[in-house]
């Protein structure tokens, strides 16, 4: 496949080349992501709709599949207005650097172990990096909207966003001391041999606070204060319509499909089975079921995101200050006391994860 | 010639980003320039093959320092500061800072030994080349936790001391304030607030 492309690009310039190559490559990550990002909607209006005893969208195409397709085509012919006195030009950045940051963490994101678009050194931290950048399409939305309540809303949800990032990014100081590396790929590899030896065993505490802290990074129930319908109307993006309102909307779906893979490839073994290493499975017919394949990367990935789902439709928000209680109070302290808890699994070399 | 072209965009970027932060009369604005600047030096240190440094440089200072920096700054609504306030008073210890600043900049990295000097006889890409496998993050945490052991653990204790100071000089307990108190509100049991009380059901006469 890859071949091809550079025998049909040969002639061009070999930079000119790279660039188209690393373009395609780009584009093959992104629309799959962006189908999934529009499905995943569809996919949470239905479930809520069955947990909550109704049918969901069933209107649109059959049993309402062409929903989303919809939804996408309104969006994009209303008018997006701009409010009076307003900055134009950060009130049109916001949503862009919003989105940006939400697609550019995946760069990094490996799907087996070879398919990844950037295989960066320090892959970890680049992907905390763009997470922690992504804050600003908050704050530049609040502030260039010239309205009380969007600013109000962006001053609460960034004050959310950056302190739970501190929790998360403990909880990834204990990933990558128990893999010694930063590498996503090599983190996944340093977990094969089975369902035992992944690292959502000895370091479930940390999965725990990374999973819920993701939730409330992504600003979602219980944690969506930052659109607290009852008191702000709708958040920080309250002035925005039509499509720079669905790119946040697409922007949040994106990062919660971001934090599941992730969750799925630091804790749950990524693409490996969790039947690896046991014969009676090997020697039957069923073998293919304990290879590592990228359906089992995105089978963790989706289960995660039922629980996103599954979170919205049976928690009730949480009140702000215990918000910031949960995160400061409870989760830092967690996440500080299980980093020495590893420290001394690697001094005993306790397990197949710290026995290097 | 690829990255000579990075390097003078950014490095263009990044010095007209700071000229725009200290010009703009709105604070806000300042702010965002100041972001953009640090952006771009991130940029050139990942030409620099730090990539350690650059992600670092955008995961605290753009992604925490700033976020807080700004919060204060929309917070105060200064608006637009007065035009010219002192700002001809101030002028010659301004330029004395920046000189002091500079030439003391120039001191440390003009030397031989500091490895700067090679950019002026090599070009950018040959003079940062490392070996297959170089881990930027790797070499630099093994560089401070056995080299600069001592000056890296005594900078993360007056680190440590600044915060507890800072939070101990601004924090003011005010004795009439009430507040809520989450962990008794979470052990809270039904049946320390409700009692159920059974009355014998009476004959209706």
């Amino acid at each position: 496949m890859l071949d091809l492309l550079y025998s049909l690009t040969s002639f061009l310039p070999e930079s000119l080349q790279t660039i188209i190559i690393i373009l395609v490559k780009i584009a093959v990550l992104l629309i799959p992501l962006l189908l999934g990002v529009a499905y995943l909607t569809y996919a949470e209006r239905k479930i809520i709709g069955y947990m909550q005893v109704r049918i969901g969208p069933n209107r649109v195409g059959p049993r309402g599949w062409l929903q989303p397709i919809a939804d996408a085509v309104k969006l994009m012919f209303k008018e997006i207005v701009i409010p009076n006195f307003a900055n134009k030009f950060l009130f049109l950045l916001a949503p862009v650097l919003s989105i940006g940051t939400a697609l550019a963490a995946w760069a990094v994101v490996p799907f087996n172990a070879e398919l990844v678009l950037a295989d960066v050194n320090a892959g970890l931290l680049y992907i905390l990096a763009m997470t922690s950048v992504g804050v600003y399409g908050v704050i530049i939305a609040g502030w260039a909207s010239n309205s009380k309540y969007a600013m109000l809303s962006a001053l609460r949800a960034s004050a959310q966003i950056v302190s739970y990032e501190i929790a998360m990014g403990f909880a990834l100081v204990g990933v990558l001391m128990a893999s010694r590396s930063l590498n996503l790929g090599d983190i996944v590899i340093g977990q094969s041999g089975g369902i035992y030896h992944w690292y959502l065993l000895p370091l479930f505490p940390l999965f725990v606070v990374y999973f819920i802290s993701g939730v409330a990074e992504t600003n979602r129930a219980p944690f969506d204060v930052a659109e607290g319908e009852s008191e702000i109307v709708a958040g920080f993006h309250v002035e925005y319509s039509g499509m720079a309102f669905s790119i946040f909307f697409l922007a949040e779906y994106a990062n919660m499909i971001l934090i599941s893979m992730l969750a799925s490839l630091m804790f749950l073994g990524g693409w490996l089975s969790p039947f690896e290493g046991i014969e009676i499975i090997q020697n039957s017919s069923l073998a293919f079921i304990g290879t590592a394949s990228i359906g089992w990367l995105l089978a963790k990935a989706a289960f995660l995101l039922l629980l996103f789902l599954w979170f919205r439709a049976t928690f009730p928000r949480y009140r702000y200050d215990q918000i910031m209680r949960l995160g400061w109070k409870v989760f830092i302290p967690i996440t500080i006391v299980w980093i020495f808890v590893i420290g001394l699994m690697y001094y005993w070399q306790i397990g197949p994860w710290f026995t290097h | 010639m690829t990255e000579a072209i990075i390097f003078y965009l950014f490095s263009t970027v990044a010095v007209v980003s700071a000229l725009m932060m200290i010009s703009v009369r709105n604070p806000v604005r300042a702010a965002f320039y100041l972001v953009l600047s640090f952006f771009a030096s991130a940029i050139i240190w990942l030409l620099l093959q730090a990539e350690f440094l650059a992600i670092v440089l955008v995961l605290v200072y753009v992604g925490a320092v700033m976020v807080l920096f700004l919060f204060v700054v929309m917070m105060l609504d200064l608006n637009i500061v007065e035009k010219e306030s002192g700002f001809t008073r101030y002028f010659p210890i301004g330029i004395m800072l920046a000189a002091i600043t500079f030439f003391s900049i120039y001191y440390v990295l003009g030397q031989k030994e500091s490895g700067m000097d090679v950019f002026q006889s090599q070009p950018l890409s040959t003079a940062a080349s490392h070996v297959e496998g170089y881990s930027n993050t790797k070499e630099l945490g093994k560089l401070l936790y056995s080299e600069y052991v001592y000056a890296f653990e005594i900078a993360a204790m007056l680190l440590l001391v600044a915060i507890v100071a800072a939070i101990s000089l601004t924090y003011r307990r005010r004795p009439k304030t009430r507040h809520q108190n989450p962990d008794l509100q979470v052990s809270a049991r039904h049946e320390d607030r409700i009692r159920i009380v059974k009355i014998p059901v009476e004959e209706r006469k």
